[in-house]
């Protein structure tokens, strides 16, 4: 009798979950169903030219973060992909084009009705703005809106996570915050002026012919005084682009839906397709690669490719294979050779290091061609005006013990050494990285012990501090780096100049300490043009390369997944992912 | 002509007087994996209304099985059960469970050896009575409630109208053997099963126990069967006495006889081993030697050979053949199964075993 | 009772404090013995590219250069009176309890709290419900029928259900039926229930389920031992000797002795799941107090992480408190104090 009961109960229950389910109706807003108007999807049919290209408006847009934004607040702001993102809400002086490929790595006027005008020795910068151009409230945008977003972008107490470009290179002279600015209209910042309502120039402390670059940080994006709520503005970021917010739980999700006072004939650059965005964050990362195969989601907003589970997946599939794209990204993994522990202080010994790595199987770490190019230098490929060279060629790639051995003898190692090697404990590829140099560079005799250190300690308390790292015996250290933007200041700067080494830690260039190179990178920072400058910057990678500083591993290249019902979607490398600006959803 | 209800048991046609609780060859066995455990090998016993049974024996002789046989609580468990139990004209073994249970509480009720975890540690004591009292009597909560209170008081429970709303465990273990009496008369059973009821006791609780029990005996006319292993408690309360042993009844007879003229070696033994004040100390107990039998595997013919001093007095038939009960003076009124001839066992009694006590 | 639950109340601000004081210690201290500096820790919470001096000022102004204990007395403070911080512009005040702001996003993290409580909340008691009901039932009817199809069967998925990881099932659970079948709408998806509460159940139905699973596997096997080990009492076989029909026997005198070591351990888990139930959380990408704890200790970020360990505590502290005092009200026989 008791059991009757129950099975009866248990099926009165799954009759409701069903009629719920059946009631409820289909999943909301999705677009899912056939393929586009026209465009047949094939394996990098994103990569360089737009695959599904589309005037269509309408729809709304679904990313998914497997994390949060560092914030919203365009001050605030370092994740490539927000860089990307935030172009929907906010005007910088000038941006990334919308456009693919290496289109897309070209600077292009948005605020500013053109590049900046240099004088003074690339010491001054002037931009112009285009008139007619309205914050989501109506009011016109003016230059002391920009002036007063980089003013604010300064104080690193009240927006520490964003980039520090403005602090180190405009001519200060004390000012510290407009939040302790005593003027009037709180533009007490003699280093920006703005004579006109359309005019911003900008006085920088030395010279610097790639200001352009600091122009297109969001921290230009113009911040209205009046409603600057410090650290409450990320709540709702008045928006400049054509789109605002209309909701935003921090943490949960953000709404995006069409700023009215977005003008498009003030805007060239943007043809905004999809009448609403939804973001939501924190969302299992394996969850929303099956979403997006299943296309119950439309991008993965991080851009980094999916997951190992689902990258297995869609390459096995050639139907799934057809929908993703191979991007190629301005990332290197790559093994910084530490010249302050004994005996890689001797060059010879560093060159038998970069003779025996068998970057093949360095590859392999990195899940093999797929993962990422080998490299044989440090400046990916994508990288406008970079070249690849190779200063230590080895059969296949796979090391050359011979030459090895005799860089050993050279340095007065002949029977090789022993050293550290450290790794960033929750990477497993760069577990493999190091295991994979172990035994490679064990065939030359040289012999590396193991060390794993926590990420998020990593450059600021291990590997990236000096006195710990030679204490500790880290001869190598295994490292990965994104360039801040595609060009050689944003790739190189950082990770080969010995004046930005702090003894305190939190470093992010790890081995690098030759004042030649850093002559060079000078010159690179202030020559006349673009293409000099390129080739100054080909040079400092040459010298790195020739003082055997860093072993160069893979360019890595990350797997994006584009589901049916996206148009106009290509890779820029501006961002080296999708370009959100431009895409659109089709019912 | 009525129909005959699918839940009636099979009613003696016959016309036979059979008294009121007549058990016929009595099997209960339980199947394990070591084999087949003969409990109960063959009872018959009868009991009348207004007298009182005690059955006696050790642990393991079937006592309690043949008890709880009679009550159906063997219901759900292994135990094949065969034979006939007869309880005032209704056979009770081949008849449907929910019959038997529907006799439980009303016709025939139980009270168990150790009270506290007889009874339900969370429910209080009058909510356990008035429990059985409104399974069979569609009366109101209040009714049903007043007369728990009653009974609490006719067990001599002092102040029964606050005791019924305690808990089992807020009553001492006289009292709550009381309650427990209680709650099994809440219906007027007309058999009381007590099966070791004083076992737990302390020695002067004991003494009100049974007097309790022969009060209410002699004011409801109940039948009892009192279960023991204490041959004191035989010698107070027992109008008939049933010695067990290994499954079967050994002796039957009168309290009196099996005091006096005990004929069973077993009974002798018994006898034997019991403490006596009235003489003088010895250096050492007699007890009956040897262990229980296994009931698995029981000992070929008479089950008490191993340990019978006078098996050899038998010409072998001790171990082959069980001894039937019968009769040992034609009167049917004392029972014996043991092989040897009864001039014998007087003799033995009167001659070796008697001076001995 | 009374002053037993006063007595209770009053030890559990005591252990609420003493969590939050080793918390605290534990996220100060152990860098420290490290040989981390007031700045190292800063530095956690600066940009990338931040200078010295920069992480050093951040580092005053998160008050690691104060001495440990003034620290924590700021914190109990801020509990006490509150607190003011800077937006920048503008101070604001921060009223008690304050549990701080965060270090990455310096918003207030109570507000955070309670919001996602609704979430935890809908999901533990949601699935609690679940579990209780089909996890006790399987039990019962495995234990009145032991050693048939339907015991080996129910103990069989018993033992899976405890076995597979949340994770695995959670994951499992959205692919077939949100993403195939799409009978049931996506992770992340959560409906208030004051908004639409059949929408909200719907959104929580395969959180529920999953979640349940893994409770009413082990329900199902401590009921089913329970009522084994009970149903051989005494008191079972008093309550058959007196008629009653065998449905009374096990419902009224077998279960609701067996039911109550479970209330024990039913009041234990669900005061843990009220705190987060953070595998189930993760892997529907629900918004909850679980979820917040992982972000917390992924960034080390104090504030949030101190908040969470708070919630959790006082409500495993509460639960238990809840558990002994129903304890003694269900049985009679157990005295408190």
């Amino acid at each position: 009798m008791k059991r009757r009961r129950t099975v009866g109960a248990v099926a009165a229950a799954v009759a409701l979950v069903l009629g719920l389910a059946a009631c409820s109706g289909s999943s909301s807003g999705s677009t899912s169903g056939s393929s586009g108007s026209g465009s047949k999807p094939v394996f990098n049919a994103a990569v360089g030219k737009v695959y599904n290209p589309s005037t269509k408006t309408g729809g709304t847009l679904r990313f998914a973060n497997s994390g949060d934004w560092d914030s919203l607040d365009p001050a605030d702001t370092y994740y490539g992909y927000s860089w990307n993102f935030i172009r929907l809400y906010g005007r910088s002086l000038v941006m990334f084009a919308s456009a693919p490929g290496a289109a897309g790595a070209k600077l292009v006027p948005d605020l500013a009705t053109s590049l900046g005008k240099s004088s003074d020795g690339a010491k001054t910068w002037t931009y112009t703005l285009r008139k007619g151009v309205k914050f989501e409230d109506g009011t016109v945008v003016t230059s002391k809106d920009v002036k007063y977003a980089v003013e604010r972008s300064l104080d690193k107490s009240v927006f520490t996570q964003g980039p520090t470009y403005f602090n180190d290179f405009l001519d200060l002279q004390g000012y510290t915050s407009p939040y302790k600015d005593k003027t009037k209209d709180k533009l007490g910042l003699k280093a920006i002026e703005t004579p006109d309502d359309q005019t911003i120039i900008f006085h920088l402390k030395k010279p610097f012919s790639g200001f352009d670059y600091f122009a297109q940080l969001p921290a230009t994006i113009p911040v209205p005084e009046a409603k600057d709520t410090g650290t409450k503005y990320k709540d709702h970021v008045i928006s400049t682009g054509p789109y605002m917010f209309q909701q935003n739980n921090l943490g949960k999700n953000f709404t995006l839906v069409r700023n009215p006072n977005w003008d498009q004939a003030t805007d060239p650059n943007r043809h905004p397709l999809p009448d609403k965005i939804t973001v939501q964050l924190n969302v299992n990362a394996d969850d929303i690669d099956n979403r997006l195969l299943a296309g119950d989601l439309d991008v993965s907003i991080e851009g980094t490719g999916v997951g190992p589970a689902a990258q297995g997946r869609v390459l096995a599939d050639p139907a799934l294979k057809a929908q993703s794209d191979s991007a190629v990204t301005t990332r290197l993994w790559f093994t910084s050779i530490n010249g302050q522990v004994a005996p890689l202080d001797n060059i010879h010994c560093r060159k038998a290091v970069e003779y025996a790595a068998d970057k093949v199987s360095y590859q392999q770490a990195y899940g093999g061609p797929i993962g990422g190019d080998i490299a044989s230098n440090l400046q990916p490929p994508v990288i406008p005006g970079a070249k690849s060279f190779n200063l230590y060629p080895t059969p296949g790639n796979k090391g050359d013990i011979t030459k090895a051995k005799a860089e050993l003898a050279q340095c007065g190692q002949p029977n090789g050494f022993s050293t550290s090697i450290s790794y960033r404990a929750e990477r497993p590829k760069e577990k493999a990285a190091a295991e994979s140099l172990q035994q490679s560079l064990a065939k030359a005799g040289i012999k590396l012990t193991i060390k794993s250190y926590p990420l998020a300690d990593y450059t600021k308390l291990y590997a990236g501090k000096p006195d710990y790292a030679k204490a500790n015996n880290l001869g190598l250290i295994v490292y990965g780096w994104g360039a801040d933007w595609p060009d050689g200041f944003g790739f190189l700067s950082q990770i080969t100049d010995s004046r930005v080494i702090r003894a305190q830690g939190g470093n992010t260039n790890l081995t690098v300490r030759d004042p030649a190179v850093d002559a060079l990178i000078d010159k690179a920072m202030t020559g006349p043009d673009l293409a000099s400058r390129q080739a100054d910057w080909v040079d400092v990678d040459k010298k790195v390369m020739d003082d055997a500083y860093d072993l160069p591993g893979v360019w890595a290249k990350g797997l994006l997944f584009r589901p049916k019902n996206l148009t106009n979607v290509f890779v820029t490398d501006g961002f080296s992912m999708y370009d959100y600006l431009a895409l659109g959803v089709q019912k | 002509m009525t129909e005959v209800q699918p839940e009636t048991a099979r009613t003696s046609q016959t016309g036979i007087v059979r008294p009121f609780l007549d058990v016929r060859d009595l099997k209960i066995q339980f199947p394990t994996d070591d084999g087949l455990v003969k409990s109960v090998d063959g009872l018959s016993f009868s009991l009348e209304r207004g007298k009182t049974l005690g059955i006696v024996g050790e642990s393991g002789s079937g006592k309690s099985v043949s008890s709880l046989g009679i009550m159906g609580l063997h219901q759900g468990t292994s135990a094949q059960i065969s034979g006939e139990i007869w309880l005032d004209g209704d056979e009770l073994v081949s008849a449907t469970p929910d019959f038997v249970r529907r006799l439980r509480g009303r016709k025939m009720a139980m009270i168990f050896q150790d009270p506290l975890s007889s009874m339900h540690p969370y429910y209080k004591v009058g909510a356990q009575i008035v429990e059985a009292y409104r399974l069979y009597n569609d009366v109101s909560k209040k009714v049903a409630r007043q007369h728990a209170i009653d009974l609490l008081g006719r067990v001599g429970i002092p102040e029964p109208a606050s005791r019924v709303d305690a808990y089992p465990h807020q009553f001492s273990g006289g009292m709550r053997q009381r309650a427990m009496i209680a709650m099994a008369l809440a219906c007027d059973p007309e058999l009381l099963i007590a099966d070791e009821p004083t076992t737990a006791l302390d020695v002067t609780v004991q003494a009100e126990i049974l007097d309790l029990i022969r009060d209410l005996q002699r004011e409801f006319g109940s039948a009892v069967i009192m279960i023991t292993h204490d041959l004191g408690v035989i010698a107070e309360l027992a109008d008939d006495v049933l010695v067990m042993y290994a499954g079967k009844a050994v002796e039957h007879a009168s309290c009196r006889d099996v005091f006096r003229n005990p004929e069973h070696p077993y009974t002798w033994g018994l006898l034997s081993s019991m403490p006596r004040l009235d003489r003088d100390r010895q250096d050492r107990l007699v007890p009956v030697t040897g262990t229980p039998p296994s009931l698995i595997a029981l000992p070929p013919g008479c089950s008490f050979n191993p340990r019978c001093p006078y098996a050899a007095l038998t010409d072998g038939k001790s171990l082959t053949e069980v001894p039937p009960l019968l009769p040992t003076d034609g009167t049917a009124k004392h029972s014996v199964a043991c092989h040897l001839p009864p001039a014998r066992r007087r003799a033995i009694w009167s001659e070796e075993v008697a001076p001995k006590l | 009772m009374f002053s037993y639950i006063v007595r209770r109340l009053i030890a559990a601000v005591g252990l609420l404090l003493a969590v939050s004081l080793v918390t605290f210690l534990i996220f100060f201290l152990v860098p420290r013995l490290g040989g981390a500096t007031a700045d190292d820790l800063a530095s956690r919470y600066a940009g990338k590219t931040a200078n010295a001096a920069q992480t050093h000022a951040l580092a005053k102004q998160l008050g690691f250069t104060d001495p440990v204990y003034v620290q924590y007395g700021r914190f109990v403070k801020g509990i006490v009176v509150g607190a003011d911080y800077s937006t920048g512009p503008t101070t604001v005040h921060c009223s008690a309890p304050c549990l701080g702001y965060s270090y990455l996003t310096q918003n207030p993290v109570l507000p955070d709290l309670l919001n996602r409580m609704p979430v935890t909340f809908s999901l533990a008691i949601g699935a609690a419900v679940i579990w209780v009901l089909f996890g006790v039932a399987t039990g019962v009817l495995s234990a009145l029928r032991r050693g048939s199809v339907f015991d080996r069967a129910a103990m069989g998925v018993a033992l899976a259900g405890v076995s597979l990881p949340i994770f695995f099932t959670g994951l499992l659970s959205l692919t077939l039926f949100s993403y195939k079948l799409h009978w049931f709408p996506a992770g992340s998806t959560y409906t208030p229930i004051t908004q639409n509460p059949l929408q909200w159940a719907y959104d929580l139905i395969l959180p529920w389920i999953t979640l349940a699973f893994l409770y009413a596997a082990g329900y199902a096997r401590l009921t089913r031992a329970g009522m084994l080990e009970t149903m051989g009492e005494d008191y079972v076989r008093t309550a058959r000797a007196k008629g009653l029909p065998e449905r009374t026997v096990i419902v009224k005198h077998a279960l609701r002795s067996t039911l109550t070591p479970i209330l024990t351990i039913f009041g234990l888990d669900i005061g843990a799941l009220l705190g987060g139930a953070v595998l189930t959380e993760s892997a529907f990408s629900l918004q909850g107090l679980g979820a917040y704890a992982i972000q917390a200790i992924g960034s080390n970020d104090l504030p949030k992480l101190l908040g969470v360990t708070l919630v959790v505590a006082f409500f495993v502290i509460m639960a238990n408190l809840v558990v002994d005092i129903l304890y003694a009200v269900v049985d009679p026989r157990v005295r408190l104090g």
